[in-house]
């Protein structure tokens, strides 16, 4: 069902846990619906030093997870904005079709989290749109 | 824990392996005797032969006469024949049909069907052990009711149904009652006479037969229409060419299952036990259908705070082989509406596991599913943001990473 990318982050997550006294944390989601990202940011000047993840879900949410914090540790967060769900589902070379909204949570938790990081330092949030600007 | 190629296989409610000594006898009917039971010649005879000795062999394992057993593609196929079968019957009569909500799609998108075709059906509920409560049965029974399905045992959950009860109501109202025994026959007595049973579904690979064999027990007077239309095979009932080596399948397969059932029954039972109450002792773990009204061989729990194709995932690396009721897992995405219908909330239904024991399992592959599972579970509990900080390890991973809780 899925490809040995996506069981190796599966089997070997990378960047799972929490982060003490974070500095963003988002969490997207709900238990009905069988997933639940939360993802930590350390942020320094504007860099994301540190992220970690903890997932409720299926191998597909929890891969998507571990790829998505591999790809935004030590971008900024203007960088890891940027990180869209088919980006997170190429890195881990390719999610069954049912399996693609794992990839959206990802990049839903991250955005909540950079959210979260800015409101706390009294920045305006940034806006979901197609094409992000800012 | 070692993970090398060790294989339990624990999902012997989706199918089994067809015993050796079964196919075996299945080969001869492909090559040598390989007549078209219809001709006249000769070489037909065996072929013949055998279907008639199999039907006396499933006959005999469910308490019917031979002429009363019809050789179908399995399960899927006898459910589809009965419901549909008995609906067109007669419609003249009525257009009302009676089910549970915890029966097998073949029985419940069937009935969804009918009810596109102008039937209507009533979901009996069941309580939390998945359990229908015969009283319901006959409260829902109107003059217009043609048909009651009720399964013998859940596929799912395990539930043994109280299906003399309903049999008995059925025939007080002179209604006709079909029974899914899919997962039933060659693991519980099941007696079609006892039972006041009209019409029962079994399926051959449940029991260690091939795949693709089925029959349909259909009692004395009952009318249904064919499912399948075509030649004059099995009385003028069903037609197409009989599948004669899976039929000799089915009947040898039946016989060897019921000759072993009491012993084969017990022992399970006895590993069923160990193996929940291993599992139960992982904290916020519940057990699933009823606790001693259930099938043998079926154990299906709750792990809180997780999901369960990942616990699939991470048990298959363990060479364990199992199932779950989680949406993740299906291709629809939809979660067991078994589980959903005994009351369980989404989240908790996501988290389920569900083992089902065969004749090969030992009590040390118990103890090592039991071990494996616990490994699991407190690997997925480590990873999930619901897990509460007490039922958290001091480390994750193969990282060590310390987790540090607020």
């Amino acid at each position: 069902m899925y490809n040995e990318k996506v069981m190796d982050h599966f089997e070997h997550p990378r960047n799972q846990g929490a982060i003490e006294a974070a500095d963003g944390t988002g969490e997207v989601g709900n238990a009905q619906c069988g997933d639940i990202m939360k993802i930590y940011l350390k942020v320094e000047a504007d860099v994301i030093t540190d992220v970690k993840f903890q997932t409720f879900g299926c191998g597909a949410a929890v891969a998507s997870s571990s790829m998505a914090t591999e790809l935004i540790k030590g971008r900024t967060l203007a960088e890891a904005w940027e990180l869209s769900n088919k980006a997170v589902a190429e890195a881990l070379e390719g999610l069954p079709p049912q399996k693609l909204h794992c990839s959206v949570l990802a990049e839903e938790a991250i955005h909540t989290a950079i959210n979260d990081y800015r409101t706390k330092h009294g920045l305006e949030a940034w806006e979901e749109t197609g094409s992000h600007t800012h | 824990m070692n993970t090398d190629k060790r294989l339990v296989y624990m999902d012997h409610a989706a199918t089994t392996a067809t015993r050796p000594e079964v196919a075996e006898a299945m080969l001869p009917y492909m090559t040598g005797h390989f007549g078209n039971p219809s001709s006249l010649y000769d070489l037909a005879k065996a072929s013949r032969e055998a279907l008639e000795e199999a039907r006396e062999r499933v006959a005999a394992a469910i308490g019917a006469e031979p002429k009363q057993v019809y050789f179908t593609s399995g399960g899927t196929e006898s459910d589809n024949w009965a419901l549909k079968g008995v609906a067109f019957a007669k419609k003249e009569k009525g257009s009302h049909i009676i089910t549970s909500v915890v029966e097998h799609h073949a029985i419940s998108h069937t009935c969804e069907w009918l009810e596109k075709q102008g039937f209507s059906v009533t979901y009996l509920p069941v309580d939390r052990f998945g359990m229908v409560n015969p009283a319901d049965v006959e409260a829902a029974i109107t003059p217009e009711t043609i048909l009651i399905t009720v399964m013998m045992a859940n596929n799912e959950v395990g539930t043994i149904q109280p299906v003399a009860e309903i049999g008995a109501i059925a025939k007080k109202h002179g209604v006709l009652f079909h029974t899914d025994a899919v997962q039933a026959v060659g693991h519980i007595p099941v007696d079609v006479g006892e039972l006041n049973i009209d019409l029962l579904s079994l399926s051959g690979h449940k029991f260690h037969g091939p795949k693709g064999t089925g029959a349909l027990y259909i009692g004395p007077g009952v009318r249904l229409d064919p499912l399948m239309h075509g030649g004059a095979q099995e009385r003028g009932r069903r037609a197409g060419t009989e599948n004669v080596p899976g039929i000799v399948g089915l009947g040898l397969a039946v016989s060897l299952a019921v000759a072993d059932m009491a012993e084969n029954a017990e022992r399970l039972t006895a590993l069923r036990d160990r193996l929940t109450a291993g599992l139960l002792a992982i904290p916020h773990t519940y057990l699933n259908g009823h606790p001693d009204k259930r099938l043998p061989n079926n154990v299906n729990v709750v792990f809180e705070f997780i999901e369960g194709e990942s616990i699939l995932l991470l048990l298959n690396r363990y060479g364990i082989a199992a199932s779950t009721g989680s949406a993740c897992s299906s291709r629809s995405l939809d979660p067991s509406h078994v589980l959903m219908a005994c009351g369980l909330p989404h989240e908790v239904v996501h988290g389920s596991l569900r083992l089902t024991l065969g004749e090969e399992t030992t009590e040390a592959d118990v103890d090592y599913v039991i071990a494996a599972v616990k490994e699991v579970v407190q690997r997925l509990r480590d990873m999930s943001p619901l897990t509460p900080p007490e039922l958290r390890s001091q480390s994750i991973g193969g990282d060590k990473i310390c987790i540090t809780r607020r």
